[in-house]
């Protein structure tokens, strides 16, 4: 599984990662939460700011988070400047040009959304890259009590993903051999494409199945109450973590408010 | 039907090598012993009784392991340590015995790698082993194994076996397999059962018993008995000095582009090639050194990574001099390639729909292709299965089909990879003489593989690869 399962576990035994995934998950659902409550600036910053003063203590080291997150550093700008060209106009026009307008309203919320991807997507990237598939599996099953079926099934049908990469070469080299690799322009590449994907997704079934019986060979879905190896359990630790999200969350909202920038999304 | 009329007992701490021609229902058995057959309403119904230990196979779950064919397909965990552990969580036993039996498993089948080795890391045969370990961990009465070697190179082979061996011994464990190389289970098994695959048995007893009896028909079906090899092919040897040169390579050194790099990571350096029509070059080697890399880039799929490969023009015909760059089309009447994998290869929903791909891609006319697919479906026996889809075959029809789809264009080069694995003595026998047939007419034939008696039978050079930094050494035949 080279894409998914390469976690920090494997490279740094980092603190973060030693932090039950279901606390982890906890703490990014809140600040999800409390972020997409309201569009503002204010609510961003200080969630952002909280998160810049703790994630030196995650210990991941800076070449680590920065080539984790370059997505996010990636994704904020540009939704940032979208929403400042597109977005909803109000307050003075700065800049216009055909559809494009840039108003201090705009660009106001253009700030607030390019903050709120970081202060979303920066804390959720570290904590789910620490995080072993594995670990997060027996954690919901164990402490969410979700069903072990569907937690284990998804979780060996995860591991398949990694295969997917290795098939689409073999495909894509098969196709050529077999004279059906030249495309054709776009719409020649777009066939290509898709019917490429559609052996994909047979070639996957079939593995999938094979995988269905090796599992029920070993037990798997019988009425038998089933045992963890792993047991999962929450510490004081990921009590600790939970209450920093719900501190960082409150004091975002509290000082929006404060700030009277607060502006709750569904009045 | 794929089993009928089978009346057996199996005593307790026996080992049984099940044969059958393919088709015989093997596998069937086999997974309805293991309480995996879907039921009446997916995979039809069964009729009769089947009992161990006196209770149905699905009320015994845990009694009863299962190893498969794919190594791939049976991991279901990351770490290597979990995915042993698997079995006796679903069992539902206590934690601390679990770990207890993990270690004592992967011990037995020899396996002492620490638990949170990443469990895609292993070899074909280490995953093998693991899915062993897995279900030694459950402690079952009754082992079964179907076909667990048929994708692994000799040394997995021996690996594999040798680690069931290990694990047997001293047990009462019951264990039945299912393997068409009885040279490989001969010493480990203490009874031989022969399917008839008209319903019922064909032959029960002791190895040898079964073996001298029935062992030239078994033969025949395609099991492979040492006494009786399939027959090899008879060549009308052409001169080799004058056959045009189709593909030169010197210093070459192949490799594969990794995901999000732009460099090739080099497998395997220093070949030099000289192919010529009408001659065959097999390539050997352990695994890991590189040999499927040298085949894709003989046959045009991936880039040279160093050295030189050129298509000389007896084999380019216009089209330049690195296959590389040829178009897919291009590729199609000069290099035919056939996959190690046949899955990977198919591409239509019917057998006769498959071979036409090839002659229409090449710009053949309706009626041509007709023609020629008419030919190939007799000549490679398929033409009872003409409708059927690709997938659905066995793993002998497969594999002609792979075969026959490459045919179809007339390529002046054939590039197999691993052609022979897993394949039973008949359609080995079949493909080396399809093999020989396209020499005689003059087509260069170059092959990867681990099989020493397809390299003795039809090798007209033999390359052997060896590990980085080592070269690759022409062996004097």
């Amino acid at each position: 599984m080279s894409v998914l399962s390469t976690g920090i576990r494997m490279t740094t035994p980092a603190t973060i990662a030693r932090v039950n995934p279901v606390a982890k998950l906890a703490v990014a659902l809140t600040l999800s939460i409390a972020l997409l409550l309201s569009i503002d600036w204010v609510s961003a910053t200080v969630a952002l700011a909280c998160e810049a003063v703790l994630l030196p203590f995650c210990g991941l080291n800076l070449r680590q988070f920065l080539l984790r997150t370059t997505p996010v550093w990636i994704a904020a700008p540009f939704a940032g400047v979208t929403t400042v060209l597109y977005g909803q106009d109000s307050g003075m026009v700065l800049w216009q040009w055909g559809f494009l307008s840039v108003t201090d309203g705009s660009l106001s919320l253009g700030v607030a959304i390019a903050l709120r991807v970081l202060a979303i997507g920066l804390p959720g990237v570290v904590l789910f890259a620490s995080t072993d598939p594995t670990d997060l599996a027996d954690g919901l099953a164990q402490i969410l009590h979700l069903p072990a079926r569907f937690v284990l099934g998804g979780l060996a049908g995860l591991r398949l993903v990694g295969l997917f990469l290795e098939d689409w070469r073999a495909l894509g080299m098969a196709r050529r051999a077999r004279g059906v690799g030249d495309g054709r322009g776009i719409l020649g590449g777009v066939t290509r494409t898709l019917s490429q994907a559609f052996a994909l997704l047979v070639l996957s079934v079939r593995r999938g199945s094979k995988l269905a019986t090796a599992m029920e060979a070993k037990g798997f879905g019988s009425t038998i109450t089933r045992t963890w190896a792993r047991p999962s359990r929450l510490h004081p630790r990921d009590g600790v973590v939970l209450g920093i999200g719900v501190l960082i969350a409150a004091a975002a909202i509290t000082m929006a408010i404060a700030a009277g920038t607060w502006h709750f999304v569904l009045s | 039907m794929a089993v009928s009329d089978l009346d057996l007992d199996i005593e307790p701490g026996e080992r049984v090598l099940l044969l059958g021609a393919s088709g015989a229902g093997k596998s069937t058995l086999v997974h309805a012993l293991a309480g995996v057959l879907g039921g009446d309403q997916e995979d039809g119904d069964a009729q009769g009784e089947l009992l161990i230990d006196g209770r149905r196979p699905g009320e015994s779950r845990g009694r009863v392991g299962l190893v498969l064919q794919d190594p791939d397909s049976q991991v279901v965990l990351a770490r290597v340590g979990d995915d042993v552990a698997f079995g006796c969580e679903n069992l539902g036993v206590r934690q601390e015995e679990i770990w207890h039996r993990v270690s004592e498993s992967l011990q037995a089948v020899g396996l002492g790698l620490p638990l949170d080795t990443a469990s895609s890391t292993l070899s074909g045969g280490q995953k093998q082993r693991l899915a062993l370990a897995g279900m030694l961990a459950m402690k079952p009465g009754l082992m079964l194994l179907d076909e667990p070697t048929a994708n692994l190179d000799p040394d997995g082979v021996i690996e594999v076996r040798d680690a069931v061996e290990r694990s047997l011994r001293g047990t009462d464990v019951t264990m039945i397999v299912i393997e068409h190389r009885v040279a490989v289970w001969r010493d480990v098994v203490n009874r031989v059962i022969v399917l008839n695959p008209r319903g019922g048995i064909l032959a029960d007893g002791s190895a040898e018993d079964v073996l001298g009896r029935e062992g030239e028909r078994l033969a025949a079906q395609g099991v492979w008995i040492p006494e009786f090899p399939p027959a090899r092919p008879v060549r009308q040897r052409m001169s080799t000095e004058i056959a045009q040169p189709l593909m030169a390579a010197a210093g070459l050194r192949v490799g594969r582009i990794p995901f999000a790099a732009r460099r090739p990571v080099v497998v395997a350096g220093g070949i030099d090639l000289d192919i010529r029509a009408g001659s065959s070059t097999m390539v050997t080697g352990a695994n890991g050194t590189g040999k499927s890399t040298l085949a894709l880039t003989m046959a045009g799929l991936l880039p040279v990574a160093g050295g030189e490969l050129t298509a000389l023009p007896a084999l380019a015909r216009g089209a330049g001099k690195r296959p590389h760059r040829w178009k897919s089309r291009q590729l199609l009447t000069r290099i035919g390639t056939v996959f190690q994998d046949p899955e990977h290869q198919f591409l239509r929903a019917t057998v006769r729909d498959e071979l036409s791909v090839g002659p229409h891609a090449a710009g053949l006319g309706r009626e041509q292709t007709v023609a020629i697919v008419d030919e190939l479906l007799v000549r490679l026996h398929l033409d009872d299965l003409a409708s059927a889809n690709p997938f659905t075959l066995s793993g002998g029809e497969k594999r002609r089909l792979s075969v026959a789809t490459v045919l179809a264009t007339r390529p002046s080069l054939l590039v197999l990879d691993e052609p022979t694995f897993g394949q039973d003595s008949r359609t080995w026998q079949e493909l080396l003489a399809l093999l020989a047939e396209q020499l005689d007419r003059g087509t260069a034939v170059a092959a990867v593989t681990h099989d020493r008696e397809l390299v003795d039978a039809l090798a007209d050079h033999e390359l052997h690869l060896s590990p980085l930094p080592g070269a690759a050494v022409p062996v004097i035949r």
